[in-house]
């Protein structure tokens, strides 16, 4: 196996955690941490396509991986004071009994 | 394959199943800080050290606080009694196989993998800091803007609701 192929295999294991978790878990928190999972694994991607892909430009990989992880930041910023706020309305962040939209 | 890729990559996987499958959710925070600085250890290994110390700036060190305060606000550090997974959980754990069966093939069957591996791309912190200051000096304001955005937006949905 290619070390490419390897990095590729790795990110996309973590990917299929990540939104496994996503879809599965009962807390809103550990859904928004299988979010965080899975942009990971494609900043891990981006990286790994940098290292090995021929003839690519030498800074765009690193670019897209920063921009990327900033954008990833200000989603935890808002997606966890989202749910603290839901949680103060509804006292619980258990994602089955947060089923209506208003009241 | 070195040996070091194997030691990181089985870390950086059982960290993120545990954080997955753990019941107790401070338990689940700790082994996502474990899988964060794995990945940090791969940037840092494939030659891209300012990702790297930026994923440990940023992920190790604020995403991770900031899930320790989420957790701790909410009141999940003690550990639940009924069960951890949703309802459907088979459903969403059947797309999840799927998508990876998906990816993995993909992956084992593609031809333009199996290249020779180029020389590693040398890059400066200097030239890093060049590009994003000529080239990429428009993204750099729009995530600037992003980030002021989203910390106000953060503080206003969080306060606490006045009493009517």
């Amino acid at each position: 196996m290619t070390p490419l192929a390897a990095y590729l295999l790795l990110s996309s294991f973590l990917f299929a955690i990540g939104l496994a978790g996503a879809l599965t878990r009962r807390n809103a928190i550990l859904v928004l941490i299988g979010i965080e999972l899975m942009l990971n694994a494609a900043n891990l991607n981006f990286i790994a396509f940098w290292r090995y892909a021929p003839g690519s430009e030498a800074v765009i990989g690193i670019m897209f991986v920063l921009f990327s992880i900033g954008v990833a930041a200000a989603e935890a910023a808002v997606g966890l004071a989202l749910i603290i706020s839901i949680y103060r309305h509804y006292k619980t962040t258990n994602l089955d009994q947060i089923n209506s939209m208003k009241g | 394959m070195s040996v070091t890729f194997v030691i990181l990559a089985a870390l950086t996987i059982a960290s993120a199943v545990a954080v997955m499958t753990l019941r107790n959710l401070v338990h689940c925070a700790l082994a996502l800080t474990v899988t964060f600085a794995g990945l940090a250890a791969f940037y840092l290994q494939l030659g891209a050290q300012f990702v790297g110390f930026a994923q440990v700036l940023v992920y190790v060190g604020a995403v991770a606080i900031l899930i320790v305060f989420a957790i701790l606000l909410t009141r999940g550090s003690e550990p639940p009694t009924e069960r951890i997974f949703s309802s459907s959980w088979a459903i969403g754990a059947a797309i999840a196989v799927a998508v990876f069966g998906l990816l993995a093939g993909l992956i084992a069957y593609s031809r333009s993998l199996t290249r020779e591996i180029p020389p590693a791309p040398t890059i400066t912190v200097r030239q890093i800091g060049d590009e994003l200051m000529s080239r990429y000096v428009l993204p750099l304001e729009v995530i600037g803007l992003l980030l002021t955005a989203a910390l106000i937006g953060a503080v206003i949905i969080a306060m606490r609701e006045e009493a009517k």
